[in-house]
């Protein structure tokens, strides 16, 4: 990736100038000076607001380890002494431990990533490497369909899948998962930029269009692909609306809705335990953002634009 | 859209392809029509049977009578009396004014946020690439876990929000949540928030194919900071924003997960955007055919915004 800077003119020209003079070696000086006041003079107040950013987290990381009675405390301690681990024993080994829930949220999100990456490259390569009778009128389809929102097809969803039995299972999320507009078009903006010298080249030597795809286009789309299966698989595991819809039984519970279970006598959100499972909700997806951050970021971006 | 005939063949024996295009008529090279309808049918099929069945359906759906107890047999086609009740129904017309209230702040800030930021962090600053991360945070967090701590944070009497307000000298200190003035609000401040950090990323991305050309030429010109950034920086990332406000604009109109978990639409009816309303209508008081038909008025509205948006920009983009 190629940065380029709203002041690289600015510093090529500076460069560039010849110091012939006294003057003009001052004169340069000057401007690097200037620069270096310049990047503190914004850094400084960016990491400020960045710090604020932080603290809604910070404050869950740092509640999670605080019994209910010190959460509220004033003034606020960040960093809690003794740190009390018995939030994170009774979220995960407790009588409601969000244990099956992490489990039912990993099936889910395992089977939706695998079905999409299949399909969609699929998808994707018969639209871009293959001429067909009708292939750009379902290209206008899904074109059309790709702005619709989820939140619209809630409703029939429910119905259809009580009426296939389906509601109330992890199929009803997995399914519609599976089958993505938006994934066929990131993998056909790949496949369009490939050269088609392999293909043809594979084909003359008699190799079938599965061999083709599979030997040669699939190898080179991994990354892309990878790409892809970390975008399903945050919004798989971050998914809240769907699954408040479509499911009613506890044992069936995604780990964003379980997360609102975590309750004290009172019946308000117990502060310390909604952390903890919040943080255990957390950590798997930063783990695997922080790793392929490019990737992930790369594909956001192509959804949309370019 | 009648698939019929090329999506039959897949089954067909498949060591026939080789000797077929090695033989057959025409270009030898080109492969036959069924292999790309075959590589299509996974998908298309999934996405006929879970999106676009569906979507026919919420269209069907509106102009009915039903309610869930009846079962299949006790729809009743009412023609356009979904959408007369809903012309008159104050509840929807005060839930779409709010919505245009929460989007209308809410979205054009994160866009602006996240334009900022990105010239921000585009440029020489500390630490780059871990305060790109930093703002991007909340983009990958579930939306429970954000509403959750928001709420705790933004609690009126010992939440971190009002106590820093508070060690400032703020006598008065909002309620938040627990007020039907300050909770759509403080929506507002949570969806800026969660949303910046995604917008400046969209636009560092598009920031990175800057013309550069341009910019040197302003700059033999003697162009300052703020001529460069008007004639060429915003021009060439009007698709960007327009893209940016499109996608926000749809999300904050039917997105309900925020609402439905922390206000659940109050105090009252503070927060019930249409959106949740429609959500209500749906899943708590089983009027699906209603549900529907507020599904598709906000969809209709947020299309005719689209389409003005996108009208009003045309012109007005770099053209190279």
């Amino acid at each position: 990736m190629t940065e380029t800077t709203l002041d690289a003119p600015r510093r090529s020209a500076a460069s560039s100038a010849v110091p012939a003079t006294t003057d003009a070696a001052d004169r340069a000086r000057q401007r690097r000076r200037r620069r270096r006041t310049r990047r503190w003079a914004v850094g400084v107040p960016l990491w400020i607001l960045a710090i604020a950013f932080l603290a809604p987290f910070a404050w869950m990381l740092s509640t999670s380890f605080k019994n209910e009675l010190d959460a509220y405390a004033v003034p606020m301690e960040w960093i809690p002494s003794p740190a009390e681990l018995s939030n994170y024993t009774t979220v995960l080994f407790g009588e409601d431990s969000i244990l099956p829930a992490f489990a039912n949220s990993v099936f889910v999100a395992l089977l939706r990533v695998a079905g999409e990456l299949v399909t969609a490259t699929m998808a994707g390569y018969a639209f871009a490497r293959f001429t067909f009778k009708g292939r750009d009128k379902v290209f206008l389809l899904y074109l059309a369909t790709a702005i619709i929102p989820a939140q619209l097809l809630l409703v029939p969803r429910f119905i259809y899948f009580q009426q296939l039995g389906l509601y109330d299972t992890l199929w009803a999320l997995i399914l519609p998962g599976m089958f993505t507009v938006l994934g066929t078009f990131l993998m056909r903006q790949f496949f369009v930029a490939q050269p088609s010298e392999f293909a043809e080249a594979a084909r003359m030597d008699g190799a079938s269009e599965w061999r083709i795809f599979t030997r040669i286009y699939v190898p080179l789309a991994s990354p892309v692909m990878a790409a892809l299966g970390i975008l399903a698989f945050v919004w798989s595991w971050n998914d809240y609306e769907t699954p408040l819809v479509l499911i009613s039984s506890p044992e069936m519970y995604t780990l964003p809705l379980s997360l609102t279970s975590f309750t004290n006598e009172q019946g308000a959100l117990s502060p310390g335990l909604a952390m903890a499972a919040s943080v255990v909700t957390i950590v798997p997806v930063l783990v695997v953002f922080l790793l392929l951050q490019r990737r992930f970021v790369q594909a956001l971006t192509h959804t949309g634009i370019k | 859209m009648t698939l019929t005939p090329p999506l039959a063949p897949p089954a067909a024996p498949t060591p026939a392809p080789t000797t077929a295009t090695r033989t057959g008529r025409g270009n030898p090279s080109l492969p036959k029509p069924w292999i790309g309808w075959a590589f299509l049918a996974p998908n298309l099929l999934g996405v006929l049977a879970f999106t676009l069945i569906p979507l026919l359906s919420v269209v069907g759906l509106s102009f009915t009578s039903w309610n869930l107890v009846s079962g299949l047999e006790g729809i009743e086609f009412v023609g356009l009396q979904n959408f007369l009740d809903l012309a008159v129904d104050p509840g929807f017309w005060n839930a779409a004014l709010r919505t245009v209230v929460y989007a209308g702040i809410s979205v054009p800030l994160t866009v602006l946020g996240g334009l900022g930021l990105a010239l921000l962090l585009n440029g020489d600053v500390p630490g780059r690439a871990v305060l790109r991360v930093i703002f991007f945070l909340p983009y990958i967090v579930t939306v429970v876990a954000i509403g959750m701590v928001w709420l705790m944070i933004l609690n009126p009497s010992a939440g971190l929000v009002n106590q820093t307000l508070a060690a400032f000298g703020l006598q008065d200190v909002p309620g938040w949540f627990a007020s039907s003035h300050w909770a759509l609000p403080a929506l507002i401040l949570i969806a800026i928030w969660s949303g910046v950090g995604y917008a400046s990323m969209i636009y560092l991305s598009a920031l990175s194919d800057a013309p550069t050309q341009l910019y040197e030429a302003a700059e033999v010109d003697g162009a300052g900071a703020w001529t460069r950034f008007r004639t060429i920086t915003w021009p060439s990332l009007m698709p960007t924003t327009v893209f940016l406000l499109v996608t926000l604009f749809i999300g904050a109109s039917q997105g309900f997960g925020l609402i439905a978990l922390i206000t659940a639409g109050g105090p009252g009816d503070a927060t019930t955007v249409v959106s949740y309303y429609m959500y209500q209508n749906g899943f708590q008081f089983y009027r699906f055919g209603y549900a529907a038909a507020i599904g598709m008025a906000t969809f209709v509205g947020v299309l005719a915004l689209t389409v003005l948006t996108w009208r009003a920009q045309r012109g007005r983009t770099l053209h190279d």
